[in-house]
């Protein structure tokens, strides 16, 4: 905001526009145009110009001529020139008289000076093959700018007939009735365009310099061309005519007439061409009622006139940059390429405040259109009593301190306190004013023009300068100005008491239901030169009420809200869908028909050689078949590659391997926890999926426990099955907790608890419901002897109640103790599988302790004796292979023998059938 | 169920295989049942001290503004702060000024992003998963306990802001840093929805822990993920040389709420908010779902 104010402070008008970087490259001509310095006259003045055109310099097209606002050169408009430029105009911009590097002095708009420079300039473009010519000398072209450089768009659209069209912007009508309105000096603005105009020198051909930048101090110009104190590269006779009204603190008609003679006011009945007027709301240097005047009388005479009351203006910035910019641009795409298609929009927009995107910091801005401009009485008015009884104020000696309204570039705040109301400036000094109040409005209100009111004033002086200002008063009563704005007015023949008519500032703001009306009139304004002399007024209401204009017709389109706030959520919905339905991974299942497992039979030589396939599948609680799987980035390596093979009810389970031979990784694929990339497994019967409903009669307990370490063992038990989503009476969480066996650690977190608590805890969460089918991976693993034992007992325990138990585990002796049936893996691959027995050979052979030698003759009447297949001796005693006989009885036999035997034990053969089996595969 | 068989220490003598039928489809469908899943969060270290901080928060600015008295007269500085001590309802709007910008983020990521992950990095994934609990179940029951705690965690600030505040600044119309007020009820309405929105406005912050939840196997990893990408964002929304580019980060658009609190509460920005928010939320949830319904789970 700040920002704002100092740009407004030290260029005014300088309404500078974005820069949308187009693809199109812009060819850009700088040169300087000699024109005569005044009519007739053999000196020159040197205009510094630039031309922009894109593509083909032989085609024809429409010009556009861009002005810049005052204290601004050509340089402000590039970017919006190149823009034109790339919708297919030829563009020129240039430095007006006394500006930038151009030189001469400022006129003001003189019609024999900068608006014969247009003339010039047009008869330039005249000349140019790129630009298309209505008639020899006579180029298609139009004319846009802001302030100081929309005024002369009027001016030469009255002095030159060439123009085709305009597009003026918060521009001024009567110049005279701007800086003098209702004959007061409007002081504060006129200091600045003055000091401005004084100040805004830079490095001109002619090496025009001026020196001090600090604002109002005038220096003298340094100037080749020499130049009156204080005025810089003002005409003298302009100079003179500021200083004067300056010390004086009101006009004189000398001055009226000269800034008269210059404004387009003078020459409006010869405004004939489509014009575009775009005023800006918060603007005390041109309010709203100039560009009125300027839009009633064009359109007496005739032309096409669309009036737009844009959000900003002088006092408030231009947050409407690129809309005003697509407008003027469809303007003249109108009347300029005579493209009938071009909407130039509605004949009246208002720009009005919806209030503040904090995120951008911006204004919200929406617009009401109608298809007629109602001027500043709007299409219908509503009457607002106002009371209060005549009041009597000062007008304070030196007309200070002054009352505050309006500050030059703070109408943004004001915008803001349309809003909140805070951040008003508007100051009133008690005893200055007098106030009259409506009762709180019944419904809300909408005030689009100028509303009036009749007023009776006296004073002590003949002449009384005042000021009126239409207060929206919320309930709490704080007091905002709309657009802090005022009117100012000069009543003469005061002492006598004169009854006038005020208009107030013309304004587009809502006033709430609820909300009263104030008419303030205060004697002093910090914006406006009044009387110093001590005074003493009375004001009076005379007559009528209020008199508010309203424009129903005007109707409200809300901004638009890019597409993407709606197209987003339903793409982004279409997109979350697509990513769900695709994602679902087809299970490569194999069939199981008696085909298909031919198919199977063909690539692996032993399969499911356990058992046959039993037509009754429900009964058999594992079955796997063809299950391979290989993990990402081990594209050439399975971790599990075509095994089957099926376990029966009541059968323990061994699986056995070497690390890295896919025990774990089938035993992830069991619990649904793996996808398989061919084959499956079934479970009774049913083929295990992630999340399969038979997994609930599978316990397992694979890879070491996991549980939540900050609740106790008991509730990590209670949720888990909680979790299971079964009734809590199938748990028997009491036999799960006898298992564990953890005493009264089972109340205690379970991140206080061993190793091996937690794999017992884990056990017991694993057996929790008594599942059909147990898995246990290394169940035995971090436990200590006897408590192996037990979970040994406790393993073959529950087999021997029917249910199926699959232990894998690398502990030899604890798998051939435990099991009854064997599956030894190695590389993914099954290497073999049957009863414990089977694959041990007999499992038959003794190994018996002696405490002597035992003699040749001996081990031949062993090995006689019946059931004893053989017999050897070894280095503490004998290996004798049964064949019939039992080991209680081989043991009466030796007894007979005389043998002294001190030990009887089986002799474990896995260990060899293991590592025979895990060598003799393909490595 | 058997249960008459006890898991005895001692073989027993081999019974007929108890062939009764496996539990029934609606139990994979009652799996994870919210409730569970709320007690099994609720009684983490980090739950309770992300509840013991949000409450702390709004009393610990209080009593920063009690301590340091009023605020000071910034006169640029338009926000909240300058106008806390005005009302009850003005501390709470502070309050969640303060923290709606990255404060509010912490307890979601959090609890967005370690609820997948922690199950992973404790091993009690593959346990719930072999339950079965159904892997979109899981994510569902996960989803709707990790939103209803950051609900309660963002709703909490303003509560108690409101409570604390309106003990020591009193009841009152909102104070606007713009001049003017709201009176109290409609106050209450607006900051409801500035609530609201702040909560919709997490959600993609949410979905993205999410997402890196089932992605991750590091608790840290997904929450610091989720923030850090937030983080980002909010440093790019900051860039006003990427102009309109930064429509398109949802984190630009995280105090649009603060539009609800006007006169005329303003919608664009928490329009705009929603949409990115909501459209990034499908995406990334819609993402987090397809991996970890596909995922190998190793952990």
């Amino acid at each position: 905001m700040l920002a704002v104010v100092l740009a407004l402070l030290v260029g005014i008008g300088a309404w500078t526009a974005v820069a949308s970087g187009g693809p199109v490259a812009v060819h850009q001509e700088n040169r300087f145009l000699s024109f005569p310095e005044a009519p007739g006259s053999s000196a020159t003045v040197q205009i510094d110009t630039s031309f922009f055109t894109t593509g083909n310099p032989t085609v024809r097209r429409p010009a556009v001529l861009l002005a810049h606002g005052f204290g601004g050169s050509k340089d402000d408009m590039r970017s919006e020139a190149q823009d034109l430029a790339r919708d297919g105009y030829a563009v020129l911009t240039w430095s007006a008289r006394g500006f930038g590097r151009s030189t001469g002095r400022i006129g003001l708009n003189d019609p024999t000076a900068e608006v014969a420079d247009v003339s010039g300039l047009i008869d330039w473009l005249a000349t140019r093959p790129e630009v298309r010519l209505d008639a020899p000398g006579d180029p298609r072209v139009g004319i846009a700018g802001a302030s100081y450089g929309g005024a002369v768009a009027l001016l030469a659209a009255a002095y030159d007939k060439r123009v085709d069209a305009i597009a003026p912007e918060i521009t001024y009508w009567d110049l005279a009735d701007a800086l003098f309105p209702n004959g007061v000096f409007k002081k504060l603005w006129s200091g600045i365009f003055f000091s401005t105009g004084s100040t805004s020198g830079t490095t001109g051909p002619a090496g025009t310099t001026t020196g001090s930048t600090a604002a109002g101090t005038g220096t003298a110009a340094t100037d080749g061309t020499g130049a009156a104190g204080g005025c810089g590269r003002f005409t003298p006779e302009l100079c003179a005519m500021y200083q004067r009204v300056a010390v004086a603190g009101k006009p004189d008609p000398a001055a009226r007439a000269l800034l008269e003679a210059r404004s387009p006011s003078a020459v409006g009945n010869r405004i004939r061409i489509p014009t575009l007027l775009l005023q800006g709301q918060t603007d005390s240097l041109f309010p709203l009622d100039q560009a009125d005047r300027a839009a009633q009388t064009v359109r007496a005479n005739g032309a096409p006139v669309s009036v737009d009351w844009i959000a900003g203006g002088h006092d408030g910035g231009n947050p409407e940059t690129a809309r005003v910019e697509a407008r003027t641009e469809a303007w003249f795409g109108h009347y300029l390429k005579g493209d009938s298609g071009v909407d130039t929009g509605p004949a009246f927009r208002v720009s009005r405040t919806g209030g503040i995107d904090t995120t951008t910091a911006t204004v919200t801005l929406t617009g009401a259109t109608s298809s007629r401009y109602p001027g500043l009485d709007g299409t219908a008015s509503r009457e607002v009593p106002l009371t209060g009884a005549a009041q009597t104020f000062a007008n304070p000696a030196g007309a200070g301190p002054p009352a505050i309204s309006a500050l030059p570039g703070l109408g943004a705040l004001g915008q803001l306190s349309g809003l909140g109301g805070g951040l008003s400036p508007a100051l009133d000094f008690p005893g200055q004013n007098a106030r009259f109040d409506s009762a709180p409005l019944s419904s809300d209100l909408r005030v689009t023009g100028s509303a009036s009111v009749r007023i009776r004033v006296s004073a002590d002086t003949d002449e009384a300068v005042l000021f009126a200002k239409l207060y929206d008063v919320s309930p709490n009563g704080q007091q905002t100005l709309p657009a802090q704005l005022v009117t100012p007015f000069r009543v003469t023949g005061a002492r006598a008491g004169a009854e006038v008519e005020v208009r107030l500032p013309a304004i587009d703001a809502d006033i709430q239901a609820g909300h009263r009306l104030r008419l303030v009139l205060a004697s002093t304004d910090l914006g406006y030169a009044s009387p110093t002399a001590p005074a003493e007024y009375t004001v009076a209401l005379a007559g009528p009420p209020l008199s508010v204009p309203v424009d129903p017709q005007l109707s409200t389109v809300p901004a638009p809200l890019p597409w993407w706030v709606w197209g987003l959520p339903l793409l982004a919905a279409l997109l979350a869908a697509a990513l769900l339905l695709t994602g679902r991974r087809r299970v490569p299942t194999l069939p199981t028909g008696p085909a298909a497992r031919t198919d199977q039979a063909d690539r692996q030589p032993t399969p499911d050689p356990i058992g046959p396939m039993s037509p009754q599948d429900q009964l058999i609680p594992l079955r796997i078949s063809g299950l391979t799987k290989r993990y990402h980035g081990a594209a050439d390596r399975y971790a599990v590659r075509d095994l089957s093979f099926r376990v029966e009810a009541g059968q323990v389970l061994g699986l056995l391997g070497p690390n890295g031979a896919g025990k774990t990784t089938t035993l992830r694929m069991l619990m649904g926890l793996i996808r398989p990339d061919s084959g499956e497994i079934q479970v009774f019967g049913q083929v295990v999926r992630p999340g399969s409903d038979v997994l609930a009669r599978v316990g397992a307990f694979v890879e070491g426990p996991g549980f939540l370490p900050h609740l106790s063992g008991r509730a990590n038990l209670d949720l888990y099955w909680r979790a299971t989503g079964r009734r809590a009476e199938q748990a028997h969480t009491a036999e799960a907790l006898a298992i564990a066996d953890l005493g009264e650690a089972v109340e205690r977190p379970v991140r206080t608890y061993s190793q091996g608590m937690r794999q017992r805890l884990a056990i017991a969460q694993a057996m929790l419901g008594l599942p059909d089918l147990l898995i246990l991976d290394e169940p035995l693993n971090g436990l200590d002897p006897p408590q192996i034992r037990e979970m040994r007992e406790v393993i073959v325990g529950y087999a021997a109640t029917g249910r199926t138990v699959i232990v894998s585990s690398h502990l030899l002796a604890e798998v051939e103790q435990t099991c009854t049936h064997l599956v030894v893996m190695d590389h993914g691959r099954l290497a073999q599988a049957g009863p414990v027995a089977e694959i041990t050979g007999s499992g038959d052979t003794l190994v018996v302790g002696t405490a002597d030698p035992v003699s040749d003759t001996l081990l031949d009447k062993v090995a006689a004796l019946p059931g004893v297949e053989a017999a050897e001796r070894t280095d503490s005693g004998l290996l004798i292979r049964l064949d019939g006989t039992s080991a209680d009885r081989l043991l009466v036999e030796l007894v007979r023998l005389d043998i002294p035997v001190t030990s009887l034990g089986p002799h474990r053969r896995l260990e060899d059938a293991f590592l025979t089996l895990i060598g003799g595969t393909a490595r | 169920m058997s249960a008459e068989q006890p898991v005895t220490t001692e073989p027993a003598a081999a019974q007929p295989a108890p062939a009764q039928p496996g539990p029934t489809r609606t139990a994979a469908c009652r799996a994870l049942p919210l409730r569970v899943e709320a007690v099994r969060q609720l009684r983490r270290r980090r739950t309770m001290a992300m509840a013991a901080l949000v409450v702390a928060l709004p009393l610990i600015i209080l009593l920063a503004f009690q301590v340091g008295g009023s605020p000071g007269g910034e006169r640029n500085q338009v926000t909240f702060l300058s106008v806390t001590t005005g009302s009850g309802l003005n501390f709470a709007a502070t309050c969640l000024f303060l923290s709606a910008g990255f404060f509010l983020l912490v307890p979601v990521a959090l609890f967005f992003g370690d609820t997948v992950a922690s199950e992973a990095s404790w091993s009690s994934l593959r346990y719930l998963l072999a339950a079965p609990v159904p892997r979109s179940r899981l994510l569902v029951s996960k989803l709707g306990v990790a939103a209803l705690f950051s609900t309660v965690a963002t709703v909490v600030v303003p509560v108690v802001a409101l409570a604390a505040g309106t003990a020591v600044y009193g009841w009152g119309p909102l104070q606007l840093p713009t001049g003017g007020s709201i009176p109290a009820g409609t106050a209450v309405q607006r900051l409801l929805i500035a609530v609201g929105f702040v909560l919709v406005s997490q959600l993609v912050t949410a979905a993205l822990a999410f997402w890196l939840s089932t992605v991750t196997d590091a608790p840290l990893g997904a929450v610091g993920g989720a923030l850090g990408l937030t983080i980002l964002g909010n440093i790019l929304g900051q860039i006003s040389a990427l102009g309109s580019i930064r429509d398109f980060l949802p984190s630009y658009w995280a105090y649009s709420w603060v539009d609800a609190l006007q006169p005329q509460p303003q919608w664009d920005g928490m329009l705009k908010g929603t949409s990115l928010s909501l459209s990034g939320a499908l995406v990334l949830t819609a993402l987090a779902f397809r991996h970890f319904r596909a995922k190998d789970v190793v952990s």
